[in-house]
Formats: structure tokens, sequence, C-alpha cells
């Protein structure tokens, strides 16, 4: 299978590559529009700052192609805040492909002892509308470490809750899907996932084309 | 729920894993690999690498094991050791380390957790503390180069300050280690990491004393940290992960169950 990590130069493009090696695939690592217009499924890694990926992106002229891709595409952690359509983290516009919003995180005064950022395993709502859980059995513990989150709605295929807040664990919109969590460290459930992603039927009868 | 975590520490030197008793006497443990693979395997929520004669040698890590463990494990892991500029943490971040934790060069140049923080974002920054109470003075101090005792030294840092310092020039999560306590394998230090806990904004984990399962439980209980660490104890198979594990969660603390391992790979569709 022709898997693309698209190399957004800021991103642990290394344990997402040997994740998929795991799971038998050598994926390729490109910031070519071609190569990853070609690929039959994309995976959008990245770590640091929404504002400094954005950048990254588009001086890599990638943003147009991300955004018209066709073939599934999975964002992991900041990749999952890009396809939204924007952040708070520096105030700025992403990808758009998903119409969700990224906001920092804000424990709850009443809640005691809840640090930022929310680092290491906590569970995922198990949808049976999310394709990419296939498989897994509650409780399905991810490995989280970030301090923004995409707000739940429409959007959300699984949740997940920190210091009396709910976010967004996983999004989707048609082709497009999110995993706030890091798929490539999060065991034998992430391993699950990212094999759902490769190999499972993602498009039901009622999301044939749910993009808007 | 976000789960305690269990975290067990293999100091590196020479590309062997070793232990000591309070930073002293370290015997060989064995090879890296196979000891990460199987703490992996055992329920281990995340691992950490200390290479530590690296800042008191003023040298790097030995970098190759980096790759060939993120290649081999599937859970988060931390490499400490004289991580002290833009272009080492670029190139342990690239071989798939999840996280760097720095501890003396921070000491020697505070500006670089700044640094640090933002060319790479504040959830890969790791500082580790060694903390050592000095009953004469009732005081808890940093010390530094602790990976050598004939360089480990006592900074003028009291470690409630330097946390506070740390937290406020971007560190993602703090690894206090309480020398005191280090090896001796009679508890965790519950005082110390309760006054701690309370200063410390960003993910807090316990290092040093772990001797037996109500060890964890107690820490995780009295003190609230985030994480526990150890070594010998796991090292020694004296706890055992999967039943400290079940007896966390039976103490009512939310814990990450141990994994089957996986049924036959998927079918290509």
């Amino acid at each position: 299978m022709n898997v693309v990590i698209v190399d957004t130069s800021c991103a642990n493009l290394a344990s997402v590559k040997f994740a998929l090696q795991r799971l038998g695939i050598e994926p390729v690592i490109s910031a070519d529009a071609a190569v990853i217009k070609a690929a039959e499924r994309v995976i959008l890694p990245g770590v640091g700052t929404a504002k400094a990926a954005m950048r990254n992106l588009q001086q890599l002229q990638l943003v147009e192609t991300l955004q018209q891709l066709r073939q599934p595409v999975l964002g992991i952690c900041l990749g999952m805040q890009l396809l939204t359509e924007s952040s708070a983290e520096g105030d700025v516009a992403c990808l758009g492909v998903i119409p969700s919003r990224t906001e920092a995180m804000i424990a709850k005064p009443e809640v005691n002892n809840a640090p930022l950022p929310h680092m290491g395993w906590n569970t995922l709502s198990l949808q049976v509308d999310n394709p990419l859980v296939k498989g897994l059995e509650a409780p399905a513990y991810c490995y989280f470490v970030h301090s923004f989150a995409v707000a739940t709605d429409a959007y959300t295929v699984a949740e997940s809750s920190y210091g009396g807040m709910t976010f967004a664990s996983m999004i989707r919109n048609g082709n497009f899907f999110g995993a706030q969590f890091h798929p490539e460290r999060s065991g034998q459930v992430g391993a699950t996932i990212l094999k759902n992603f490769l190999f499972a039927e993602l498009y039901g009868a009622t999301d044939a084309d749910t993009r808007t | 729920m976000l789960a305690k975590r269990i975290i067990p520490c293999l100091d590196v030197r020479d590309g062997k894993v070793v232990k000591g008793v309070q930073f002293r006497n370290h015997e060989v443990i064995g090879p890296i690999e196979p000891l990460a693979e199987r703490y992996a395997s055992a329920g281990a929520d995340e691992l950490v690498f200390y290479d530590i004669t690296a800042s008191s040698d003023a040298r790097v890590v030995d970098k190759s094991w980096v790759e060939r463990i993120a290649r081999r494990i599937d859970i988060p892991f931390t490499v400490a050791g004289g991580i002290s500029s833009i272009a080492q943490a670029r190139e342990l971040l690239a071989m798939g380390a999840d996280k760097l934790s720095i501890n003396s060069p921070a000491l020697r140049d505070p500006e670089l957790i700044n640094t640090l923080v933002d060319e790479f974002g504040q959830q890969c920054i790791v500082i580790g503390i060694d903390s050592f109470y000095d009953a004469q003075t009732d005081r808890y101090m940093v010390y530094q180069f602790t990976g050598d005792e004939s360089k480990s030294q006592r900074t003028s840092w009291q470690t409630a300050d330097w946390l506070q310092q740390v937290v406020e020039r971007g560190a993602g999560e703090i690894v206090l280690n309480c020398m005191n306590q280090d090896g001796v394998r009679q508890g965790y230090d519950i005082a110390q990491l309760k006054l701690l806990r309370e200063l410390c904004p960003v993910p807090l984990i316990a290092s040093g004393g772990a001797g037996c399962i109500e060890h964890f439980t107690e820490v995780f209980k009295a003190a609230n940290v985030d994480g526990a660490l150890a070594a010998s104890v796991f090292h020694k198979n004296t706890v055992v992960i999967a039943e400290l594990k079940q007896q966390l969660s039976a103490a009512g603390l939310a814990i990450r169950p141990l994994e089957q391992p996986l049924e036959q790979p998927l079918e290509e569709a």
C-alpha cells in the first residue's frame, strides 16, 4: 500500500514511520505535492505549534494540495488540529477541511490538580460509527500530549475528558480523520487504530460524502 | 480518565543499563533493547533512558540506540543525558525520542529551556531535578552532575525556586528525583513531593525510593503525582508491573490495564 507521511518539517516523523513498519507498511516521507496526491493513504503528523506548522505548510506550498485530497487522510495530534478551521494557538487559520475549532485547554477551577499539558494515557469513547476504533474494547487507553484541543461538535467521533473538560479526541469529515492522541505510541490500541485507517472499510452507506 | 503512569527508568552507561545506590556503585543490569521491549510488553506506560555519564563527561549520549528503541517499542519514551543544544535535541527527536529530559545543562544555562521549548514545543521538554534534603538547614537543594560522584555538586538553587523557574521557562513536565531516597527502597519522599505538587502546574513525576507496591499507592494517593518512576525494583523483579497495576487499580486509581497480545493482523481489504 502506498502510504505517504507528510513531511511538515516539525514533526515526529520517525515514530510514525516505525509504527507503520511494524504493521508491514513501508511509508514514503514526502513534502512533494505530486507524491502526496498519488498516495492511497496520507498521514499528517505534527508536533510544535499550530502557527509554526501552518507556516511550514505554506512555505512548502502544500495547503491547497492537502485541502483537495480525496483519499483517506489522518491527522495526528497537531496534525489533527491543522485539519480544523482555526486554532487558538497563535490565533491562526488552519486547513479548514473539518469545520471544527481548536481551543486552549482550561481545566475547570473546581477540579483539583489537572496539570497541563494533558500528558499521558487517557480513554476514548468508542462509537459504532467510527471505523477507526473497530475491534477495540473499553477501556481503550491512548497516549496524549497536548495543551490545545478540538471542541466537541458534529464532527467529533470520539471524546475524552480531562480536568472537567470534554474534548474531541477523534474527528472526522468525509475522508479526513483526526486523532488528538499518538496512535504510533499508544500500544496495541494505537496499532489497531492505524491498521483500521490503512485496511478497514472507512466509508459506510451513510457517510459516502459528508464533506461540505 | 487520565491514568497514573508507571515509568521504569533505565540508567544507561556505555550502552548498557546500570543501576547504582544513591548514584554510586553502578552495576550492569543488561543490554538496552531487550529490557526496553520487556518493559513495554509488561505494561510500562512510558520509559526513561538516562545516560548518567553524559553531562558530567561533557559528551552526548551515544545515539544509535535511540532509533533502535523507537523502532521496537510502541509506548512513549524520554531520553536524557547531556542534551545542551538545539542540534542535539533535533537529532534525538528525529530518531524517534518522544521527550527530552534536561537536567545539568539547564542549571548551567536556564535560557536553554526557553530555546528548546520555542523550537520543539513544551510537550517534549522535561526538566529533571535532583533534589537533596539537607537536614542541617532543613532545605531541599538542587544538585547537578549527579551521574558522577566526583563531579556531583550542590547548586545555589532551592528546589522549589528552581521548579518554579523551569516552569516559567516553559518546561512541559518535571521529574523530581529525591536523592536521599534514591536506590534505598524506603519509599518515595512524600513530604517533598506533596510540597512541590502544590507549586507545579505541569505534570510531576516522582523518582527515588520505590521499594514495594505500597510505595506506589502511597505516592499517587498522598502526593497526587502524575507518574512514578523507578528502576531497581523493576530490574530486580521485586515489583512486577502487572501485579502493581492490578493493586493500584484495586486501590481506586485510574490505571491503564495490561494489553493482551494482538490477534492475527487484519487482512488487507
